[in-house]
């Protein structure tokens, strides 16, 4: 069967999709998006986390055709990376313009707030689990009105393994975007109420 | 293997009669995991996710109003949206899986899958829900206590489809346990849920993952309604609670799996089943249902968040 979906902005359809297939085959197999990790298929681990109409699930649990005419936004979409991918071939990573990026160390260049919190907290390590990590860790953060508690972070990312790190960055990566982000939003409505600081 | 999309209740019902072979599927948090696993494959699925309606909830109408929770409301929408009135549904649906599987699966798909350690299960016993089930030929209001018929049976005729739950307001404390390896993602080793009416000086109960199918603990519950001392002020009478916790896991006919043995079993019940008495006892009179106030609760409905 045919699926038509909308991918990190983009309208996308997949051709041949069998009726079993799952969301998360359709966007790596048939859309070159392999942001999203297969790793269990039975929703147990999180690596397949991606946005469906807003909301985070695991993609591997989606089937293909509940996907039709629904909004996904996936790991390459946070870093406006996931557009370039359409159409199948998977295109190899192209290197940032080593002028730009020149510094030591893996270029931040695009990457969402919380991708770069990740890479500047140390919490990445074999990473697998990092890409569905990532987009939960996002959906707390934009959901949350101020910065989470340690266990309001330790519950959003429960259903989210990894086997390498212990957690431990990966929390701190989380507490530093989330922390940044709040006060981003915080100096931004200070701009927002009159007599405020001028911009 | 096809895949049935209804636009519309009316077509999913008119699906289902001419393919009673399909499989509804909804959140897909079970239905696909046995597909990806290869452990059996529909011949057909039923996606029942464009059907919009199934995803309010609303009051009944009567004198004594329930929720009726479409067959589309998530488990996070549930604990969110519901959670003031069905105190005991919202504590098991955070235990069910992760933040991830919480955001699309759904209590009829508990239903619909009726494994004996669904999470939604016992705190249904324990309120005397009712599943509203559907085909073409009409509509049936199942009591809860004859919907599973065995492990992973239930009383669904092939051509019908679960439309709602309806569910009672909590009409006191309630409070739900669960034996796992850990906090998230687990399936129950055994579970419980218990509802106490106060003023109707009524108790519910629900075992769950400790028989073929979820069950009441009857004497158990006749045991309550007739030696708690339902007007007492004081904490709960410690022996009351134990010989609770015994009649709890009598009620029990677990087996020995890869979970747990059937006597870990028996005893764990028996602990939980009087932890959660003494929590219940603790909480009545701040729920809604035992103040004067439950009527204002009956007024807001939900739509499609």
């Amino acid at each position: 069967m045919r699926v038509n979906v909308r991918v990190n902005g983009e309208p996308m359809v997949a051709d041949d999709v069998w009726e079993g297939e799952s969301l998360l085959y359709v966007l790596r197999e048939r859309l070159g998006l392999p942001g999203a990790k297969n790793a269990c298929e039975q929703g147990e681990c999180g690596s397949c986390t991606v946005y469906l109409d807003g909301i985070t699930v695991c993609a591997c649990l989606v089937a293909a055709g509940q996907a039709e005419g629904r909004e996904v936004v996936t790991v390459e979409g946070l870093s406006g990376g996931g557009a370039r991918r359409r159409g199948g071939a998977p295109d190899r990573n192209p290197r940032p313009d080593p002028d730009v990026d020149d510094v030591a160390g893996p270029p931040l260049d695009g990457l969402d707030e919380v991708q770069r919190c990740f890479v500047e907290a140390g919490a990445v390590q074999c990473g697998f689990c990092t890409p569905g990590l990532v987009v939960q860790a996002h959906a707390l953060i934009a959901g949350a009105s101020r910065v989470p508690e340690d266990a309001e972070i330790r519950e959003a990312l429960a259903g989210n393994l990894c086997r390498c790190t212990g957690y431990e960055k990966i929390l701190d990566a989380v507490r530093l975007a989330a922390a940044r982000a709040h006060a981003r939003a915080a100096t931004e409505n200070a701009r927002s109420v009159p007599g405020g600081a001028d911009d | 293997m096809d895949f049935l999309r209804p636009a519309t209740w009316e077509d999913a019902l008119a699906m289902k009669a001419a393919r009673p072979d399909a499989t509804p599927i909804q959140g897909g948090t079970d239905v696909m995991v046995e597909i990806n696993l290869d452990k059996g494959r529909p011949t057909a699925l039923l996606d029942l996710n464009p059907v919009a309606e199934l995803a309010r909830w609303s009051w009944t109408a009567g004198p004594a109003p329930m929720l009726r929770v479409g067959a589309g409301v998530t488990y996070t929408r549930l604990i969110s949206e519901l959670g003031t009135w069905l105190p005991g549904l919202a504590q098991a649906s955070r235990t069910v899986g992760s933040p991830q599987i919480r955001n699309r699966g759904t209590l009829a798909g508990n239903l619909g899958a009726a494994s004996p350690a669904g999470d939604g299960h016992p705190p249904l016993l324990a309120s005397g829900a009712l599943v509203e089930a559907e085909s073409v030929r009409g509509t049936r209001l199942i009591p809860i206590i004859e919907f599973y018929t065995g492990v992973k049976r239930n009383a669904l005729e092939g051509d019908e489809l679960i439309r709602a739950v309806h569910v009672p307001p909590a009409a006191g404390p309630q409070c739900f346990a669960k034996v796992g390896t850990r906090n998230a993602m687990v399936i129950a080793v055994c579970s419980f849920a218990v509802a106490l009416d106060v003023r109707a000086r009524r108790a519910g109960t629900g075992i769950g993952s400790a028989a073929p199918t979820p069950r009441r603990a009857h004497a158990a519950e006749e045991f309550l309604a007739g030696e708690l001392d339902w007007d007492g002020a004081g904490p709960l009478d410690p022996a009351l609670a134990h010989r609770f916790g015994e009649l709890v896991a009598e009620a029990a006919a677990p087996i020995d799996d890869v979970r747990g043995r059937a006597d870990y079993r028996r005893h764990a019940l028996a602990v939980m089943a009087r932890r959660s008495l003494g929590w219940a006892w603790a909480e009545r009179g701040s729920v809604p249902g035992t103040s004067d106030a439950s009527g204002t609760y009956h007024q807001k409905s939900g739509e499609n968040g």
